[in-house]
């Protein structure tokens, strides 16, 4: 909450205020109204008309959504893409934040040396364009390389191996998982930050009560921190359903093997921009870009209405 | 320390470790292999490169076959311009919300908020059209205009908290002397800021020196291609020249992580203080 204003401030003439205002607000607000707010708005209109060959555009309601829905060419791969979404995200909730909580948690434990260099090593990858760290991975499970395979021999498991992501079975989690390595820093690091801020009387105390270490993290840091959690789940929500960058880079924008690893980021690129099989139509894409808007929307107000309130604070 | 103990300190070092090296593995696994020849890559991939299977032809290749030096010249400019705007324009947004409360701040407030949570990207198909009719199509003045946009709302959540940590009195006695705001902004405000600028960094520089979508959307020449995007085109088009795209991979990665290690203590500590709590 801002403090209570200065007086000379208060006592400034309207006029004056008014300039102050508009020098200092002026530039941010004009620059995000008009090429954040606005186009979001544009896109939502737009997808409310339709453009013949010729670029003449004219109004048809909510029909692009009707055919993005009902229509069999568009709402196969709409749902195609949507489920698989809804896979790389329960992949991400599955994998990412349970491990993120876990190394957390032992680097919040008492007395850990090196706790800087690990932290550091760590969130390394987060740092890395997803596109570099897609082909990276693309290389490294190459089968024409051999480093996975070779590794998995070396422990015994050679027969293990697959090209994993070349296989429509297994394609898409395995490309979840490549974006669950990359980004584990981010749950990590905030969970991190959460535990150190739990103070040191909280622990002690239940030291004294002979409590253990693996106790003390289920029984009192990891409840402590349940906003923390439920504040990593949301953004990873946000950020998987508007992710993009690893599976054209790794995929292309045809998002094979035969769409198995096709999300609402692809298909909207195909839809808005085109590619080898079918041109760009932009007010479909803007049609798809509005689904996916709703569908990030949804996913704020569940979090903002069923997770944030019931969840307590404690103030330290 | 009890051996009980001891045996338990090294089970957690051992859980750090093999994650770190988990972490680290891949990245040092391409950077190894992009100093060596062909059939050593093949060959020995986990050996590190010696007198007889070091080489740079894939470097050689690279700088003769796309235009990495103007990738990396246009990232920078973006980067850097936008990263400055974000952080004048927001600190300035920033400092009118916490310090001049008026009808509507709030309102503005979580005006500003939104693009926090929407992804500015569900725009792209206005921001074309937009973009394509101001002729500013396959420029970097669109992608700067649209990374600030992307970045100021962050920046000025995460400056606001800065802004009021730094203490009342200190304005007010420049008001007293009659100094005008503008120069209690710039020059009693601004430089109170700077530890300030590495939480920004990492929240908004970062995801614009990597980002692919927009320059995919918006630049369609090689003169106006980033790196991520100019190293992205350059890996599909020789993906069978394992030395080019070992190099191409290489030359995106390391001056990232040169950076990254250098001002990791402060990236770190940004991102670990106050601002997302």
């Amino acid at each position: 909450m801002p403090e209570p204003v200065s007086n000379i401030t208060v006592q400034m003439p309207r006029a004056k205020r008014a300039g102050l205002l508009l020098f200092f607000l002026g530039p941010a607000v004009a620059i995000y109204s008009l090429f954040s707010i606005y186009p979001l708005l544009a896109t939502m209109a737009l997808s409310t008309y339709t453009s013949d060959p010729s670029g003449a555009r004219s109004f048809v309601g909510l029909a692009n959504f009707e055919t993005l829905l009902g229509d069999a060419l568009w709402s196969k791969p709409f749902w195609n893409a949507l489920r698989n979404n809804l896979i790389f995200f329960a992949v991400h909730m599955c994998v990412q934040n349970p491990i993120g909580i876990a190394l957390a948690g032992l680097l919040s434990l008492p007395g850990v040396r090196l706790k800087g260099f690990y932290r550091t090593v760590m969130f390394l990858p987060t740092m890395l364009s997803v596109v570099i760290v897609g082909f990276s991975w693309n290389l490294i499970l190459s089968p024409l390389w051999g480093v996975a395979a070779g590794a998995l021999k070396a422990v015994g498991l050679g027969s293990l191996f697959a090209p994993w992501l070349g296989l429509e079975s297994s394609a898409l989690v395995t490309l979840s998982l490549i974006s669950v390595w990359q980004f584990v820093g981010i749950p990590l690091m905030l969970i991190y930050a959460a535990l150190l801020n739990i103070p040191e009387e909280l622990i002690d105390a239940a030291r004294v009560d002979g409590l253990g270490q693996f106790r003390i993290f289920f029984h009192i840091k990891l409840p402590l921190v349940l906003p923390t959690i439920s504040l990593v789940s949301v953004l990873t929500f946000v950020a998987n359903f508007n992710a993009f960058d690893l599976i054209y880079s790794v995929k292309g924008a045809l998002a094979g093997p035969n769409f198995t690893t096709d999300i609402l980021g692809t298909f909207f690129y195909r839809t808005f921009f085109g590619n080898q099989l079918q041109l760009g139509n932009p007010t479909m894409g803007a049609a798809v870009a509005t689904v996916m808007f709703f569908i990030i929307l949804l996913g704020l107000c569940l979090y903002l209405f069923l997770v944030q309130r019931r969840i307590r604070r404690y103030a330290f | 320390m009890t051996t009980d103990q001891r045996a338990r300190s090294i089970g957690v070092h051992l859980v750090l470790i093999a994650y770190s090296l988990l972490a680290v593995g891949p990245i040092l696994l391409v950077v190894m292999n992009s100093f060596k020849v062909r059939s050593a890559i093949f060959g020995s991939p986990l050996a590190l490169p010696d007198a007889s299977t070091f080489s740079l032809v894939g470097y050689e290749k690279v700088f003769r076959s796309s235009h990495i030096l103007t990738y990396y010249s246009n990232s920078l400019i973006v980067t850097l311009v936008s990263m400055a705007l974000v952080l004048l324009f927001g600190a300035m947004a920033a400092w009118a919300l916490t310090e001049y409360r008026f009808r509507g701040s709030t309102a503005l407030a979580l005006f500003l908020s939104i693009g926090i949570m929407v992804p500015i990207r569900l725009g792209s198909v206005a921001i074309l059209n937009m973009m394509r009719s101001a002729g500013l199509n396959d420029t970097l003045t669109a992608l700067i205009l649209v990374y600030v946009a992307q970045g100021l709302p962050m920046s000025i959540f995460i400056l606001s908290e800065f802004i009021q940590q730094i203490p009342k009195d200190l304005r007010d006695a420049a008001r007293c002397d009659g100094v005008p705001e503008t120069r209690i902004f710039f020059e009693v405000v601004a430089p109170l800021l700077r530890p300030a600028i590495a939480t920004v960094a990492v929240f908004t520089i970062v995801p614009i020196w990597n980002d692919l979508w927009f320059p995919l959307i918006l630049t369609s020449s090689d003169s106006t291609h980033t790196v991520t995007l100019g190293v992205q085109q350059f890996l599909g088009q020789y993906i069978t020249d394992w030395n080019s795209v070992l190099a191409a991979l290489s030359m995106a990665i390391l001056p990232v992580v040169v950076i990254y290690v250098i001002l990791s203590r402060q990236l770190i500590a940004g991102l670990t203080s106050g601002a997302v709590k």
